[in-house]
């Protein structure tokens, strides 16, 4: 997703990318960046939480407008509401995705 | 306060994102001139989601059996929303499909509109699926210039990507 950006961007069209991981991203060398510290598939939040969604897209609009310069990172200010054991399981898949069974089935996902 | 990038992730994947390497390292910029409250702002999403009375979902069939690939094709997502499905096989879709609002903001995205924050809504947004396995050349060879080609042409003065 970071390299998308960067085509994106090279191509006339400012872009800031909004993520979980902004270590992965700036790593890649996005442009522009705003850093949430939200499980997986939830980079505007909880669902139905209006307020929680705004706070992080009006961040996004400004920085997106408003760095004025290449790797501007800033990250957001907010706890996740739910305890991270919990939320670390709820974003799971129902079941692990083919490429983890795969790296299972040959002992080869890589070590910590 | 600066994020922890690794928090939910478990540990035994960290390896995998802290030695990426990247595609390219200039420092790309393109800078935006317009008055945001003038500027037309489309969103990009990776979470796999397509609209279920109009497109065909991601291809999940291949991945599954060649799990090193994963599909580089993308949806246009109109605003506002149909009904919308989701093809991700590596994450949880239970609260996106309570609220697509989550990975792809459309209907946060027009009440900023409506404030005046920004100048209007793309009449379009993009859906990728974000697992691209072993090659990022199809979204580099055809995804990526079909984007910039439809960003173009709705006159998008700024896009938010936010993987999932």
């Amino acid at each position: 997703m970071p390299v998308l950006a960067r085509w994106i961007e090279a191509a006339g069209i400012p872009t800031v990318v909004v993520t979980m991981m902004p270590d992965l991203a700036t790593r890649l060398f996005t442009p522009r960046t705003v850093g949430v510290e939200f499980p997986f598939g939830h980079p505007f939040g909880l669902p139905h939480d209006a307020a929680m969604q705004n706070r992080v897209l009006n961040e996004a609009l400004h920085i997106l407008a408003g760095a004025d310069r290449f790797g501007t990172r800033v990250d957001i200010d907010l706890e996740w509401p739910i305890p991270r054991k919990d939320a670390y399981k709820a974003w799971q898949p129902p079941e692990p995705s083919p490429i983890v069974k795969w790296w299972m089935e040959r002992d080869t996902l890589p070590k910590a | 306060m600066i994020v922890d990038s690794y928090r939910f992730l478990p540990r035994s994947f960290r390896p995998i994102y802290e030695n990426a390497k990247p595609d390219g390292t200039d420092p790309v910029w393109a800078p935006f001139e317009k008055r945001l409250s003038d500027s037309r702002i489309a969103l990009l999403t990776s979470s796999g989601m397509f609209l279920e009375d109009s497109h065909e979902p991601f291809d999940l069939d291949r991945e599954r059996a060649e799990p090193t690939w994963g599909d580089p094709s993308f949806r246009a997502i109109p605003a506002p929303m149909e009904t919308v499905g989701l093809a991700h096989l590596h994450i949880s879709h239970d609260d996106i499909l309570a609220d697509p609002n989550i990975a792809l903001p459309i209907d946060r995205l027009a009440e900023a509109a409506a404030g005046g924050v920004i100048g209007g809504v793309a009449p379009q947004h993009i859906s990728v699926m974000g697992f691209q396995g072993a090659s990022l050349e199809g979204w580099r060879e055809l995804t990526a210039p079909a984007v910039i080609e439809l960003l173009h042409r709705d006159e998008v003065d700024g896009l938010i990507l936010a993987p999932v």
